[in-house]
């Protein structure tokens, strides 16, 4: 007779394809999966608890570190948050500057995913694309805020500074270029039999498993669930652009793929429109100098990369939040590995994880 | 001449002959190696949109491979305390010193080849298998769990890989009726085996490419999985090693297409003002060209898909081959 043993494997924390610092623990038969704990918390930082003694300008740089691939979200639901509460019109300029650069995130923070997907499955080159791309999104960016991914660029009320001279036009440009290129990575990726192979099928889950898991973003739209809350809850100005919400009902890695890269199109759809529609004005809303929200709670959500990203804010009515509380996409989208992963091998596991796209700074907040 | 030395009594000249002729060929696959990695990290270069090493040795950085090997020689030698330590240390030689071997019996011209043996495709097909006992000790005595998952799936994917890899070439060896390689060469003067034998060709390449454990058939040292696999464990000059022989397979894998396949040292039609030398030099890098070109295209495969590949297409579809091969050759030769 010959005796197998459990062995316990530590995938992580330092491993290529955790993403950062997040740590597996697996309990494994051969290449079988028996059992599967995530470890998180390295990278906390305690961003919430830290906000406390922070003024509202302050806190925005730390949310830049929480979601880094795409930090004009954060600093976008945090605004909103503020805003919110006190009631503040943001100038139309403002929020055309804030959609654009949110967009833009949003295809950069997708390519990362795309490239690094792909790395994960094994194939090198897709990588190389996506951050060539992706690079000429984060010079735009870096040109309108002075930063490549710790952007600080939204402020309570507005943005920090008018976009430079010819930016516009620069994303005009990046358009149909960044359309060209989304043609090849179909043509190079989205057929391919060994690809399919890999992620059609793999680590699939039902409509109700990933409402009940609270699954949000791209996870629960490969299920069939029509769930954006840029069309949904709309917020800023997209009630006033047009453009679709891609959803696949196979609920397996490869909808969650397909997904993403339909996302990166409406995005530039979105884009489009905005830069079409740019409007002249100021771009800061008249805003106290010291801003103190009013006595009272306000909780906003609006649609990041891998989800939704949420901000509740109590006030007592000080320059300082009394409690500042970020709801996280990854985290929350991150509790269904375990499901996900008993009973599969361990390539597999490189193809589930890797297809919920977390950022492990928002993990661990 | 070989031969000649061969039947003369050992003495010490002979001795000294044969030690420097093989040391000279092993300057020349050194040699291919490191400008094979050179040209596999240019053509990568090219074919991601980025330039490759071009510091190192001028702008083609041509000496980039030698200040590498360099460093890995100079890096301290390090044997984790768990590690079974003779086994540990044996295991990079038992991968690379067969991988060495296999080049005898390679003709690269009429002229140019070191051992003319009558078997001399069993030959090679037997000495490679041995690399595999290298790579399986290595991860087994790494004491890692990464190196032995990465240990264990070398061993089942060389394992079953081999045997459509054999099963392809039986075609060509029916139609020459001989397993000498400088024979086989020979009996393509008119028409390529690559021609007659179409299917045994892609079968062929396919399983060298998972012998050569390269991507798409990268799984044993699957990094984003398995981190690197069975060298995990290892450095410098002894990781150099793996990597080493891992590389002078591909110098004989990409050689032995090119004999059973690509008619070897023959030129292209009536092109025979050029010698054999460039001929095989060209095909054989095309061969090379293409691996590379493979690595930069595909994505990894599945462990299970891989032996469901080998087992229940390539096996089947190769034995199909032998019998219509056999039938062809009695009905039309």
């Amino acid at each position: 007779m010959i005796r197998t043993e459990e062995m316990l494997l530590n995938v992580g924390p330092q491993h290529p394809s955790t993403h950062g610092v997040f740590r597996l623990v697996i309990k494994i038969d051969g290449e079988i999966i028996k059992e599967a704990t995530p470890v998180i918390g390295y990278l906390h930082r305690g961003t919430e608890k830290l906000a406390e003694n922070l003024q509202f300008t302050q806190i925005i740089p730390y949310t830049d570190r929480m979601d880094y691939l795409s930090a004009m979200t954060n600093n976008y639901v945090l605004c909103h948050a503020v805003e919110t509460m006190m009631g503040i019109e943001v100038p139309d300029r403002a929020e055309y500057l804030r959609v654009i650069a949110m967009e833009l995130g949003r295809i950069a923070s997708h390519l990362v995913w795309w490239g690094t997907y792909l790395l994960d499955i094994g194939a090198v080159s897709p990588f190389l694309y996506a951050f060539r791309e992706r690079e000429m999104i984060i010079n735009l960016l870096n040109e309108l805020s002075g930063a490549r991914l710790t952007f600080n660029y939204m402020r309570v009320g507005g943005v920090k500074w008018d976009a430079p001279e010819g930016w516009i036009e620069k994303v005009k440009d990046f358009i149909p270029y960044m359309r060209k290129q989304l043609k090849g990575y179909h043509d190079l990726v989205s057929g391919n039999e060994i690809f399919l192979n890999r992620v059609v099928g793999v680590g699939t889950y039902t409509k109700e498993d990933a409402i009940k898991y609270s699954l949000s973003g791209a996870n629960l739209r490969c299920t069939g669930v029509k769930w954006d809350l840029r069309k949904n809850e709309p917020y800023s100005i997209y009630d006033r652009f047009e453009f679709d919400i891609p959803t696949r009902e196979e609920g397996d890695a490869y909808a969650r793929y397909q997904c993403r890269l339909e996302e990166i199109e409406q995005s530039l759809n979105i884009l489009e429109q905005a830069v079409e529609q740019f409007p002249e004005g100021p771009t800061m809303a008249k805003v106290p100098r010291i801003i103190k929200p009013p006595k009272g709670e306000a909780y906003v959500r609006i649609e990041s990369p891998r989800g939704e990203i949420g901000c509740y804010i109590a006030s007592n009515g000080k320059k300082e939040p009394y409690r500042l509380k970020f709801r996280r996409p990854s985290f929350y989208n991150l509790q269904i590995l375990p499901k996900l992963l008993k009973g599969e091998n361990m390539a597999n596991l490189i193809a589930i994880l890797g297809a919920i796209d977390i950022v492990l700074g928002e993990v661990d907040g | 001449m070989m031969e000649n030395l061969l039947s003369t009594p050992p003495n010490l000249t002979n001795f000294f002959i044969l030690f420097s002729m093989a040391l000279a060929f092993l300057f020349v696959v050194l040699g291919f190696v490191t400008y094979g990695i050179l040209a596999e990290r240019k053509v990568m270069g090219f074919m991601q949109g980025r330039y490759g090493p071009n510091q190192v040795g001028g702008r083609w950085g041509l000496l980039q491979t030698v200040a590498d090997v360099l460093k890995l020689l100079l890096k301290e030698d390090t044997i984790p305390k768990a590690a079974d330590k003779p086994l540990f240390i044996l295991a990079p030689i038992i991968a690379f010193t067969p991988a060495f071997l296999v080049l005898a019996v390679m003709p690269f011209t009429d002229a140019f080849h070191f051992a003319d043996i009558g078997i001399g495709l069993l030959y090679y097909i037997a000495i490679s298998g041995l690399t595999t006992i290298g790579v399986v000790t290595g991860g087994w005595a790494s004491n890692n769990k990464y190196s032995l998952l990465g240990g264990m799936r070398a061993a089942a994917q060389m394992i079953s890989y081999e045997i459509p890899l054999v099963m392809s070439v039986i075609g060509v060896i029916l139609f020459t009726g001989s397993l000498n390689l400088m024979d086989i060469v020979g009996a393509q003067e008119d028409v390529w085996f690559i021609f007659i034998q179409p299917i045994g060709f892609i079968i062929f390449l396919i399983a060298s490419v998972a012998e050569l454990n390269r991507t798409p058939f990268d799984l044993p040292e699957a990094e984003s999985e398995l981190v690197a696999g069975y060298h995990v464990e290892y450095s410098g000059f002894r990781w150099a090693f793996f990597m080493l022989s891992e590389y002078v397979y591909f110098f004989a894998m990409a050689s032995l297409t090119t004999v059973l396949f690509l008619g070897g040292w023959h030129p292209v039609l009536f092109l025979d003002f050029i010698p054999g030398a460039v001929w095989f030099a060209l095909k054989f890098s095309a061969i090379v060209f293409l691996l590379i070109w493979f690595r930069v295209t595909f994505p990894r495969l599945r462990a299970d898909q891989l032996m469901e590949f080998g087992w229940k297409v390539l096996l089947p579809i190769a034995l199909i081959n032998i019998f219509l091969t056999a039938i062809v050759k009695e009905i039309f030769f």
